[in-house]
């Protein structure tokens, strides 16, 4: 069952540039379903919107933000008073930057805070044992702490959350290999407790030792969503252009640039996002914005892929 | 480290001191201010030419302005500050005893304007963008462009005029003893000035921490505390009061010489004897002597709050601690 859905999703800015308002489409149509006891990677280059989407599940997107679509927890949509409810209990985030722990409080006291039932303290003492913080940590500022530290503070406050949603943005880098494969490690324990994972990054590499499913991220939409097992060999079992695109662009399977680059959230065209740097592009690519249809046990966004 | 943290501003005082000392001093010796005249005040047609040389000789006012400048530096390290001309008191025991007067105003002002400042300041950018914002910026906006003596004679008109609560001026009721004077009457005469100087305070203070607030609102620790549940009041006590306090610690502290200038204004509107009162006159009567004495007081005053507010800042922020400590 799935523990958090995504449906048609967008997400658009109001900005005012030379007087007059432009409205910038940061997510579109996004679908995206996690289940209980799976890790799903949301894979993209940087600027498709994937921290915007952590912020929509939480509403916290800033009050120039117009959200449409479906989001929903356990099968009950997610309203706004819902969100409020839920989140820090039931939905966790570890933040993509490490400027997210509150540069007056002390670790341990950051730690304590996330915690929602039990022995704050601890819960607190032993998280940090597990993420190998030493005890004189507790009482260390922000400034005091290393990169990987600060890293491992907001790991552990995520975990001591007792949520059953954590959405992972980025939790890794600044960390040594060994912290990187145990915090991997560790989110996996956490989904295989019948707990969902939404784990956002743009380390292919790192999603594929842990996640179940891949959902390709392109210009605020998710044109793939495939099992890890499709990412093999030369990405023949891949769907989307752009996954297999993608996945021949990393230095291990070739290191085929794509040309081009993401359009503008404000400049986005009606038809196919990625259809001005496909080789198969048609016209039919441009005339309509392609729907979500199944494939081969997967998802794909593209009228051509078989 | 503390010591040469504390080595560092008792030099930065001291160089200050004799640059303002001489700078000022220069001005002086430069401007019309004739400290015969001033002297002699309403005799002057009675008092000869050659009379007034004499008394400029023994005063040494015909040497040059170096001799003159190191002379009087001289006395001022060894606690001689002058007499005042027109007040014929030592220039020490009468700022002493106007500064009594004035320091209870100006505490009081600095006091309930800091406290309602950071109070409406908070409340409007916890609430950015709604009605309780607009009303507040607007309050703000007014009285920040609101010149003091305006809004002392208002007050003056409301308070004492057409209510009658409040005595018009002075700082004890006129034609009393001394002995006979109550605290009451005293705690009566403050009320206005420090009403004044109250309100005219709180716009820039509730401007600067509503602006410094809504910064904190933007950045990532406060997403990232919303992420985690907390909302409203909590966010504010958790995060943001932790975050706005030091500088406005800082700000509060840094005050002091809008303080002082207030309270030049608002003395002279109600003719409280305060140092501001004593400012103008012996600006006014060309009581030099006062005046440098009034100006050094002020730059020591200004500096102490300055210097109160740093210390308090590294107390309240870690990261400031941590300068001290390596």
């Amino acid at each position: 069952m799935a523990i958090l859905e995504v449906e048609n999703l967008s997400v658009s800015f109001n900005q005012y540039k030379m007087f007059r308002s432009v409205k910038s489409k940061v997510i579109s149509s996004l679908s995206i379903a996690v289940d209980e006891g799976e890790i799903v990677a949301v894979v993209g280059a940087s600027g498709s919107g994937k921290s915007l989407l952590a912020q929509a599940i939480l509403g916290i997107l800033p009050p120039n933000a117009t959200i449409d679509g479906i989001m929903l927890f356990r099968g009950e949509t997610l309203t706004l008073a819902r969100q409020k409810a839920l989140r820090g209990r039931e939905i966790a985030i570890i933040p993509q930057s490490v400027n997210s722990l509150d540069p007056l409080m002390r670790a341990g006291s950051h730690v304590r805070t996330s915690v929602t039932a039990g022995n704050a303290s601890d819960l607190q003492k032993e998280v940090f044992k597990r993420y190998h913080l030493e005890e004189k940590v507790e009482k260390l500022y922000p400034f005091q702490l290393s990169g990987g530290m600060a890293r491992r503070v907001l790991l552990a406050s995520a975990m001591v959350s007792g949520a059953k949603v954590i959405i992972a943005d980025e939790p890794t880098p600044g960390l040594d290999e060994q912290y990187v494969a145990e915090a991997l490690q560790h989110l996996r324990e956490f989904a295989d407790n019948g707990c969902g994972v939404l784990l956002i990054t743009h380390d292919i590499g790192a999603a594929l030792k842990i996640a179940d499913k891949i959902a390709v991220f392109y210009a605020g939409t998710t044109v793939e969503i495939a099992s890890i097992e499709n990412f093999r060999g030369d990405g023949e079992d891949l769907r989307h252009p752009f996954s297999k695109a993608l996945w021949r662009a990393l230095p291990e399977n070739g290191f085929e640039p794509i040309p081009g680059s993401q359009p503008q959230p404000d400049k986005l065209p009606s038809g196919c996002l990625f259809a001005a740097r496909c080789k198969k592009a048609a016209a039919a690519c441009s005339a309509a914005f392609p729907e979500m249809r199944e494939l081969r046990n997967g998802r794909v966004r593209c009228i051509h892929a078989t | 480290m503390l010591v040469i943290y504390l080595m560092k501003k008792t030099i930065r005082m001291a160089t200050l001191l004799l640059a303002i000392s001489f700078l000022s001093f220069l001005l002086v010796k430069n401007s019309p201010l004739d400290p015969v005249q001033a002297y002699i005040g309403a005799d002057m047609a009675n008092v000869s030419h050659e009379q007034r040389e004499q008394i400029a000789k023994y005063w040494g006012l015909d040497e040059p302005v170096m001799l003159q400048y190191t002379r009087w530096a001289g006395s001022l390290l060894s606690g001689d500050m002058g007499t005042s001309m027109i007040y014929r008191e030592p220039v020490a025991i009468f700022i002493a005893e106007r500064f009594q007067n004035s320091i209870i105003l100006m505490l009081t002002a600095w006091f309930l304007s800091g406290m309602i400042g950071f109070v409406l300041g908070s409340l409007a950018a916890m609430n950015k963008g709604a009605f309780t914002d607009h009303v507040i910026k607007w309050y703000c906006y007014t009285l920040a462009s609101t010149p003091t003596f305006w809004m002392g004679l208002l007050v003056l008109m409301v308070f004492s005029v057409w209510l009658g609560w409040f005595p018009v001026g002075l700082g004890v009721p006129a034609g009393k003893l001394a002995e006979e004077i109550t605290l009451g009457e005293q705690l009566q005469h403050l009320a206005l000035p420090a009403l004044t100087l109250s309100i005219v305070g709180v716009g820039n203070i509730a401007l600067h921490t509503r602006q410094k607030l809504i910064d904190v609102l933007k950045s990532e620790y406060i997403t990232f505390a919303r992420a985690r549940g907390e909302s409203g009041f909590e966010l504010f006590w958790k995060h943001g009061l932790r975050n706005i306090l030091a500088p406005a610690l800082m700000l509060q502290f840094a005050s002091f010489s809008e303080l002082f200038g207030g309270a030049v204004l608002a003395e002279q509107v109600f003719s409280y004897p305060g140092l501001g009162q004593a400012t103008v006159e012996a600006g006014l009567k060309g009581d030099v002597p006062l005046l440098l004495g009034l100006v050094l007081f002020s730059t020591v005053f200004v500096f102490i709050g300055n210097l109160i507010g740093d210390i308090l800042h590294h107390l309240v922020d870690p990261r400031m601690r941590e300068e001290w400590r390596t």
